[in-house]
């Protein structure tokens, strides 16, 4: 394929596309403005066409790979389809052309909607309340354990320490240090859940919280969960709930009712908001009674026949986002519980779990399966039986890209060696499914028989395999300098 | 590619003592699991660590990784060529990939280290 130019490379001198009309006003001359350090003479921008501009935007989209496009089984990411219903709401004038700062008896549906999803968010958790104003699960994360500390430190009470397993989210020792908290491993016992004598010999009066990815990045649920989380309150440390994979326990489990104390949702994984590329994301959080007080605000109540907002108390850990949150992803997450119902997340749920069974059954003759029982909503293997045949998982990742499939997330879990983990969700048809597991084992076949077929991969993207290791060690994203970079 | 006359931790880190200070960096082994090294990030100089601690991380494209002093220490010297070429530690892993120098705290640590011979034999098992 060939590559797409550069915008400044499509421009011809004098070519334009809208012409606005002429000021009505008086002109400045700029040298009456500005410093003369201000003012550059030249301005290197493109002179293109409107249909250039169209065109070019538009090839270089068809090379996008989504979940709008073909499979994206890429683990704990959860790169369900977002139905489209969640964009036609997000655009209704009453939602989407309001502004932060108006009166609030104009957007009384707005406060109403945010009202009604922390509400349904706490029937789905089992929390008391829910705050919606984290703008990612890792700010989530944050506002959790804060909040946490805010209320050992309400007793009294000086904690320095979280424990987190190494099967967690690599988010999780991050906010522990991000918290100022020493970040104490637990390791992952042979059957892939928590180690109880380990866990008795790390809690202490130091810890102030376990930091628990449940189902945790292996796709296994913690099958001792009650006892660690008795364990972990007899010590008088709390839970934290890294519930990014909460897709696999929708209308099943309520964490709230395992014990755990707080646990944050990612509305872009779980209720099918939009996510990937940096976008804005939503990191709900749920917290038990004893920590309401301790949410950020403001918080949006009900007062008179109508919604406000509301100012928290001193012991809140304060604003952690300008407004209300990301209200965009917020209005998508309420539509999507919203035309689901109480039984459709329910079979959301059952079908993220029966389509990740289904590959780890169909491939568990070609793949090595490090922890081999019933997974939730992943399933991990390991390329070990490949990379002695020569190939590494890596290599395994870019052929998947010949066949139009996203890579799986690899080489994480980190305990599991040359990981691929892989995340089909519910959206996946049986037939999908199917052409994904024979996409594998063909992979598997090559891997045997003609490894250089993996290692030149990928052979039908728009780009061959990029270097990564320059890209890295020496990064120049100037555009050339005939451009003016 | 696991010199006679080194040390090594189970955790893929190599000591050389042959005077002072001693010398430390990741081994064949690591920085082959590791894949291309992009980034080093090593401790100031006058840090004191403990035996089994961490004294900086290492990133290639596969992943962040953790670096664990093998012995107790002042670190008196860190390697400043890597900062610009990281990728010395996949190049030559034992000899200018080197990490930090080390003013060990005591000399009977080094029993505690796998011996060449030993190490070998983790990595067999290891690929096995």
């Amino acid at each position: 394929m060939d590559s797409e130019p550069l915008v400044h490379e499509l421009s011809s001198p004098g070519r334009r596309g809208v012409r606005p009309p002429l000021p009505q006003f008086q002109a400045v001359d700029p040298a009456d403005a500005l410093p003369a350090s201000e003012i550059r003479a030249d301005l290197r921008l493109p002179e293109v066409s409107e249909i250039d501009v169209m065109r070019h935007f538009l090839r270089l989209s068809h090379r996008n790979h989504s979940v709008d496009t073909a499979m994206y089984p890429l683990g704990s990411c959860t790169m369900k389809y977002n139905p489209k219903v969640n964009e036609v709401t997000a655009r209704t004038p009453g939602l989407a052309d309001i502004h932060p700062y108006q009166a609030e008896d104009t957007v009384q549906g707005a406060l109403a909607l945010i009202f009604e999803l922390e509400a349904l968010l706490a029937e789905i958790t089992g929390f008391s309340a829910v705050s919606t104003q984290p703008s990612a699960g890792s700010q989530g994360e944050l506002v959790g354990l804060l909040a946490i500390l805010a209320w050992h430190e309400s007793r009294g009470q000086t904690r320095t320490q979280v424990l987190v397993p190494d099967s967690a989210h690599g988010t999780n020792p991050a906010t522990g240090s991000m918290s100022g908290l020493q970040v104490v491993n637990l390791p992952t016992a042979a059957d892939g859940g928590i180690d109880l004598r380990d866990l008795d010999e790390r809690l202490g009066p130091n810890a102030a919280a376990l930091m628990l990815t449940l189902p945790s990045t292996l796709g296994l649920f913690e099958r001792r969960i009650q006892q660690v989380v008795e364990r972990v309150h007899a010590s008088g440390a709390l839970v934290y709930c890294d519930g990014a994979n909460m897709n696999a326990m929708l209308g099943r489990v309520r964490p709230a009712d395992l014990g755990i104390d707080v646990m944050h949702l990612n509305l872009h994984k779980t209720f099918s908001t939009p996510h990937g590329g940096g976008g804005p994301g939503a990191g709900a959080l749920g917290v038990q009674p004893f920590l309401e007080a301790f949410l950020p605000g403001p918080r949006v109540v009900r007062r008179g026949g109508g919604y406000a907002l509301a100012d928290v108390s001193d012991d809140s850990i304060g604003r952690v986002h300008a407004h209300l949150g990301n209200f965009g992803n917020l209005v998508r997450a309420y539509t999507y519980i919203r035309s689901l119902g109480a039984a459709g997340l329910r079979a959301a749920a059952d079908g993220a779990v029966l389509n990740a069974n289904y590959l780890r059954a169909r491939l568990a003759d070609d793949y090595d399966l490090p922890y081999d029982r019933p997974c939730m909503h992943e399933v991990v293997f390991a390329g070990t039986r490949q990379r002695r045949q020569g190939v590494r998982t890596l290599d395994i990742a870019k052929r998947l890209i010949d066949f139009g499939i996203h890579p799986p997330t690899i080489y994480f879990p980190t305990i599991v060696d040359e990981a691929l983990m892989i995340e089909p969700t519910e959206t996946e048809s049986r037939e999908s499914l199917d052409r994904f597991v024979e996409v594998m084992r063909q992979i598997a076949r090559e891997a045997a028989t003609e490894p250089d077929t993996l290692k030149a991969a990928p052979v039908n993207a728009p780009v061959r395999r990029l270097d990564e290791a320059t890209a890295n060690r020496r990064p120049d994203v100037r555009l050339a300098s005939e451009f003016g970079g | 590619m696991y010199p006679d006359d080194l040390r090594y931790t189970r955790e893929h880190e190599w000591v050389r003592a042959a005077g002072r200070p001693w010398i430390v960096g990741i081994t064949h082994y690591a920085q082959e699991e590791l894949g291309d090294v992009v980034y080093v990030e090593l401790p100031s100089v006058g840090a004191h660590f403990a035996a089994g601690d961490e004294f900086g991380v290492v990133e290639s494209v596969k992943a962040v990784s953790a670096l664990y002093l093998p012995v107790d220490g002042e670190i008196v010297e860190v390697n400043p060529q890597l900062e610009a070429q990281p990728e010395l530690i996949n190049d030559e892993p034992y000899g200018q990939g080197w990490m930090v120098k080390v003013a060990p705290s005591g000399e009977g640590e080094l029993d505690d280290l796998l011996d060449a011979a030993a190490y070998r034999r983790l990595v067999n098992e290891l690929r096995a």
